[in-house]
């Protein structure tokens, strides 16, 4: 009987091998298969917004005449400020094209250059006005669709009707790349401009003030109260209904869709308090309300990883109940509050559904003057960008999500290294 | 930029208060600190306490009455025929708030749209009113500072219990802090309660939970054709249940087999890794996971679908779906891990033990007993899926299509409270106010989903502690 059973065991062992090996191969598969999903997102961002941090600029020979800029020879700042430097950019650009006389084809040349170009000028004339009667050698940045040329984004060789840039406004563009009058820099204006409807001249300055004045209104807020919070919850609080209540209340809110506590935001502090809409105060408002639980529930496990015996020992020697909170457990609980505040802020980075709710999504060119002023973030800023139809935008955008995901890539690791430095085994 | 400024100088004071309070207690032992009944510092505190906390409440209280008081005696000052029209009738309420509306302009110094002399007299008032009104603010604030240190400092002696004063002032202050949570609740429930009434006032709720028809546009004047309004919300939590059915459908096999294989099969080595790396899906914005699923994955799908000769829109379910998924995998995958490893070593060692291959001992024995987590897990991330807004925004569609099939464009509950409330609207039209309903059935649902998960979680967590 006993060998009976042992062969009927060994005839299906092959099969259950196989089944064992296949279950095994699809646990690795499924991991295999996240993973490649989250290296495709990266691939894809950073392939479409590496050539963002570069951009196409012209040199331009632009003499600033005095009729022009200052008839009355009076330096004048408000008189220099309203100067036409966009008709001397357009003279120089002719300049280059002696050839060309028709008015329309002028029109497409002064299409290559930016708006940005006037504005470049006039910043330079305004903060040296020596130059007023002299050549000055400028970088202007070019038209968007020039630079989408330029970094080989747009395909020459397909059908004129397909492309955004006519054959003729390829020819003058081609001529000043063998003139060797363009070159290609660092994208600067990228990191200190603010938003703006042309995207060569549009940069992420205003949405990253926006983004560190609404995190400094969250942590001013979120870090004490939960701090507060947790040591009640976990340190004073009797075993009563309101605990519980208090309890039963943070982890629902931890579950709530953030999209809610947008239209919290919306419903009482713009209706009911009458607070400015698109200010950084009420995206900070909104945000700590949606980060107090991250940060009451990891300040509690921190907590409740200290010993009781620490707490003991201050009693014994006398101290009272505030005394050994505020010496012996909050010191030694901190590093896991810090951390879990860290990924808090981190997630609050990165929210942007509740801020569309209370009007951070207007079109701000702005940089930010204070936590009063409208604002927006960065992530509502791509938002933004993403919605726009230039091929230029999708690079910004891609450009602006790499920004966003180091910054959150720098607290992360900022928040492992805080646990890896000052976690203890009791 | 005035009131950060004055709370500024309450706290500067209140430091020059603490040094004070200190002094003097040590001052009224002659230096003898035994015979202090607290520490030299409880005394600066109290004495700070008494400074600053005074004054902060006088202050906040100003600035949140001032404006309705100002708005009342704004209001008082006018002559009562500013609020009749031509024909001698009172002015409806908006036409008064209007009204209102121009003077703050004219105080504050924008450009009004009324010319009238005599909302300019009244815009010169509540400029005058407001500058007094700050004045008075800022001395009665100081006042109440300095006021407040010197009964401090007085009540300072040797027998007094400055420590106990002080850390019942802390604990009040912890205690308030944790009535936050039940506010913003109380917040939640009563905003959107209280909105939606008023929409349910204007649309009735049982057109609302089964109308069949969405299309928010409400006429502008009476005569306009087409656009009456149809607020049927089934095309909406159709298009949400269809998403979120994808989305489940690409993230609870291939996030309970990771976390299978992490707490079972992988290595030491491996699962260092490969843990984070999956936990990198969960941080990344979900405005990152929108773009990356309307510019990459939307097309690709729509590519694949004309390849076999599918008609597929360019605002698939399907695509906002699949990268939904995407998102929700370390979701699942931590929460199945918690609970696998939960199961006790016990049972996989008998299961071992009777001759059953690992394979097999997951699926007899660990799953099972892992179920109710597993379930409690699962429910969890379908109330996240459902309250997920970015990536909808960005690559689901806004028409209202009752539909089950994925490769059409469906709109979800989120969806259309983004669009309803982002622009400009007023405040008071069906069209606004339904996105409040949206949002109260949102939280519930979510709200009860998570009960249900919490409980089934917790319940499974008994069974072997």
């Amino acid at each position: 009987m006993a060998t009976h059973n042992t062969e009927l065991v060994r005839a299906g062992l092959k099969r259950r091998y196989r089944q064992e090996r296949w279950f095994r191969g699809l646990g690795l598969a499924a991991i295999l298969t996240a993973l490649a999903m989250l290296l495709t997102l990266f691939v894809t961002i950073f392939s479409n917004g590496v050539s963002a941090f570069v951009t196409t600029e012209l040199v331009l020979d632009v003499p600033v005449t005095a009729a022009e800029v200052d008839p009355q020879g009076t330096r004048d700042p408000a008189v220099l400020s309203a100067a036409n430097y966009r008709k001397l950019v357009s003279d120089a650009m002719s300049a280059l094209f002696p050839e060309v006389t028709d008015r329309r084809e002028r029109r497409v040349l002064m299409g290559i250059v930016s708006d940005g170009a006037a504005y470049r000028l006039r910043a330079q004339v305004m903060a040296d006005p020596s130059l007023i009667g002299q050549t000055v050698r400028l970088n202007v940045p070019v038209s968007s669709d020039y630079d989408m040329l330029a970094k080989g984004l747009v395909d020459r060789d397909s059908l004129e009707g397909d492309r955004r840039l006519a054959d003729n406004q390829i020819t003058y563009f081609l001529s000043l790349e063998e003139r060797g009058l363009i070159t290609k820099t660092f994208n600067s204006g990228l990191f200190t401009e603010g938003d703006s409807r042309q995207p060569e001249l549009a940069g992420i300055w205003g949405g990253v003030v926006g983004s560190v004045y609404v995190l400094l209104v969250t942590l001013a807020l979120s870090f004490p109260i939960g701090v507060a919070t947790a040591i009640y919850l976990e340190e004073y609080a009797p075993r009563n209904w309101f605990t519980d209540l208090i309890e039963v209340n943070i982890n629902n809110l931890a579950a709530v869709p953030s999209i809610v506590f947008g239209l919290l935001g919306l419903a009482v502090f713009l209706n009911v308090f009458g607070m400015p809409r698109s200010a950084p105060v009420v995206g900070g408002l909104v945000l700590t309300l949606m980060t107090l639980p991250t940060i009451i529930i990891a300040s509690r496990a921190a907590l409740t990883s200290v010993p009781p015996s620490i707490r003991e020992a201050a009693l014994g020697v006398g101290a009272s109940k505030m005394q050994m909170v505020t010496h012996h457990v909050l010191p030694l609980a901190m590093p896991g509050m810090l951390t879990g505040t860290i990924i808090g802020m981190a997630q609050a980075l990165g929210e942007t559904a509740p801020l569309l709710m209370i009007g951070m999504v207007a079109f701000i060119a702005d940089i930010p003057s204070g936590p009063m002023a409208p604002a927006t973030v960065l992530p509502v800023q791509i938002f933004l960008w993403s919605d726009s139809p230039e091929r230029a935008f999708v690079e910004r955008t891609s450009a602006a999500i790499i920004v966003l995901l180091a910054f959150l890539v720098l607290m992360n690791a900022g928040a492992v290294l805080l646990r890896k430095k000052f976690e203890r085994k009791w | 930029m005035n009131s950060l400024l004055l709370v500024l100088a309450v706290l500067a004071l209140s430091s020059f208060a603490y040094a004070a309070g200190t002094r003097r207690s040590m001052r009224a032992v002659g230096g003898k600190l035994q015979t202090l009944h607290s520490l030299p510092g409880y005394y600066g505190l109290y004495v700070a306490l008494w400074c600053g906390l005074p004054a902060l409440f006088l202050m906040v209280a100003w600035v949140i009455f001032e404006p309705s008081v100002v708005h009342s005696l704004v209001l008082a000052s006018l002559p009562p025929s500013a609020l009749l029209d031509a024909a001698g009738t009172p002015l409806p309420p908006e036409r008064v708030r209007l009204l209102m509306t121009d003077i703050a302009n004219i105080a504050s110094g924008n450009i009004s749209s009324s010319t009238d002399p005599l909302i300019a007299q009244a815009g010169a008032y509540q400029a005058s009113l407001q500058s007094t009104g700050r004045a008075i603010m800022i001395a009665l604030t100081l006042a109440l500072a300095v006021a407040g240190s010197a009964w401090g400092l007085k009540a300072i002696a040797p027998r007094m219990r400055a420590r106990n004063t002080v850390e019942k002032v802390v604990k009040v202050f912890m205690i308030a802090c944790s009535t936050v949570a039940i506010l913003t609740t109380i917040g939640i429930v009563l905003s959107l309660v209280f909105e939606s009434f008023r929409f349910f006032q204007q649309v009735s709720p049982i057109d609302f939970l089964f109308g069949l028809k969405w299309s928010p546009q409400v006429a502008m004047r009476a005569d306009q054709v087409g656009s009456s309004g149809a607020f049927g919300a089934v095309p909406l939590f159709v298009g949400t249940a269809l998403i979120s059915a994808i989305a489940m459908v690409v993230a609870v096999p291939i996030g309970l087999m990771s976390a299978i294989y992490m707490s079972e099969y992988a290595a030491p080595g491996f699962r260092a890794w490969a843990k984070p790396a999956l936990e990198v899906l969960a941080g990344i914005p979900t405005v990152v996971y929108g773009f990356f699923a309307a510019l990459t994955v939307a097309p690709a799908i729509r590519r694949w679908g004309e390849s076999i000769g599918l008609d597929v829109s360019s605002e698939s379910a399907l695509a906002a779906g699949l990268v939904m998924g995407i998102m929700i995998i370390p979701f699942v995958s931590s929460l199945s891990d918690d609970v696998i490893t939960a199961v006790p070593q016990s049972m996989r060692e008998g299961s071992y033990g009777l001759g059953a291959t690992k394979s097999e001992t997951i699926r007899r024995v660990i799953f099972p007993a892992a179920l109710p987590g597993i379930v409690g897990g699962i429910l969890l991330a379908v109330s996240r899926a459902i309250g997920e807004t970015m990536i909808v925004v960005m690559a689901a569609g806004l028409a209202a299509n009752l539909t089950a099939n994925p490769f059409e464009a469906v709109t979800t509950v989120t969806v259309q409270i983004v669009t309803l409330l982002v622009g400009d609207q007023e405040f008071d039209s069906p069209k606004t106010l339904a996105a409040f309903a949206l949002g109260l059935v949102l939280f519930f649902v979510t709200l009860i989903l998570n009960i249900i998960a919490l409980h089934v979680v917790r319940k499974y967590r008994e069974q072997y502690d």
